[in-house]
């Protein structure tokens, strides 16, 4: 019971602090996965990635997912309805007074300020994610070579398909199928 | 039939038929929420979506919010947001349960290590977009560096970070007021 009012805690939290939609929220569950060790980082890039092929909003879908891996369903609905009670509360009260509200200065100049900062929070957790998924730290502070670093298989992967994002626009399925393939085939 | 179960089954459609959530269900918000049910005009959604964008939490929801606060008060508003998140639930929590018993296996630790590569380069695109859009000055790039450096080698706490933005806006703008 502890657990699952911690859980839904945290994601109130988010619901209340994650200004930007979706990607908005990795950084705190990269925070979150840092602080209570709910989960690894690849767990997280695990639940990332399934959030991003399935339907629904990706900040609903990864708050299912975590909540699903630290208290089972239960665990799952208590921080999908706990992201979304903090947004609830406050569209409803800004319903009631939407013109002032659209044109607020104190908004306008909150949202402006804190736009490019939401890109940096974003930026520190995706450059985990990516250490976590073509660095090896471990076995380089072990020998100390730079060889060992890096996970080649990955690094290659990583910018293959950084370079077919940018060439091609295909749907995101579509990358994620043939990494899955290529992670398969190659024994990553 | 009940105007709450049109706005839970409307918005339920919504979640389940969009990938991604954000913009990227613009389109299937028009052709259920302005032309199937004229709920709204397209003017007043993309107010809601600007709204929606500057306040806490999921976008998509927000709208949704918005949406079935109009049509039906704060009970409309209930009745939406549990018609978007629903869908989300159901499915996440089908492929988590399915999912569990085959993640020890090899096969599928290789590719989800394969899947994670391309999460990174789709996450480095989204990234890229979103400095491209929330980027526009010199100040806003020292900003965003500013916080990666906070929260990436100082480990500052996202919160304290948004709510002493919060408190420099009201500031800045106090200021402004006060010269004028």
């Amino acid at each position: 019971m502890m657990l699952l009012l911690q859980l839904a805690f945290e994601f109130a939290k988010i619901g209340l602090f994650a200004i930007g939609g979706g990607p908005a929220t990795i950084p705190f569950l990269y925070d979150m996965s840092e602080r209570l060790a709910w989960f690894s980082i690849d767990d997280l890039g695990n639940m990332i990635a399934i959030s991003q092929c399935t339907p629904g909003p990706l900040g609903i879908n990864m708050a299912t997912y975590v909540g699903y891996s630290v208290h089972g369903i239960v665990g799952g609905i208590f921080a999908t309805v706990a992201l979304v009670v903090p947004s609830l509360i406050i569209i409803i009260s800004i319903s009631k007074v939407l013109d002032k509200f659209k044109n607020n200065v104190y908004i306008l100049k909150i949202f402006a300020l804190l736009r490019p900062c939401v890109v940096g929070f974003i930026v520190s957790a995706v450059l985990t994610i990516f250490l976590s998924s073509v660095c090896d730290h471990a076995s380089f502070l072990e020998s100390g070579k730079l060889n060992d670093l890096f996970l080649w298989k990955e690094m290659l992967l990583f910018i293959g398909m950084t370079f077919f994002i940018r060439k091609y626009k295909h749907h995101q399925i579509v990358y994620i199928a043939i990494a899955m393939i290529i992670g398969i085939v190659f024994q990553f | 039939m009940n105007d709450y179960y049109v706005l839970f089954k409307s918005f339920f459609k919504i979640g389940i038929f969009t990938f991604g959530g954000g913009l990227t269900m613009l389109p299937m918000l028009e052709s259920e929420i302005i032309h199937k049910q004229h709920w709204v005009t397209k003017e007043q959604l993309l107010d809601y979506y600007a709204m929606g964008q500057c306040t806490p939490g999921i976008i998509a929801i927000n709208v949704a919010t918005f949406i079935g606060y109009k049509q039906k008060k704060t009970r409309g508003a209930i009745a939406s947001t549990l018609g978007m998140i629903t869908p989300s639930i159901l499915i996440i929590l089908s492929i988590a349960i399915a999912l569990e018993s085959y993640m020890h296996l090899d096969i599928v630790q290789s590719a989800f290590a394969g899947i994670r590569v391309a999460v990174c380069a789709l996450l480095f695109q989204s990234v890229l977009r979103l400095g491209k859009q929330g980027i526009k000055d010199t100040k806003g790039l020292i900003a965003c560096l500013m916080c990666f450096i906070l929260i990436s080698f100082f480990h500052v706490s996202l919160i304290a970070i948004v709510i002493s933005i919060i408190l420099f806006a009201i500031i800045l703008v106090k200021k402004e007021r006060y010269h004028l």
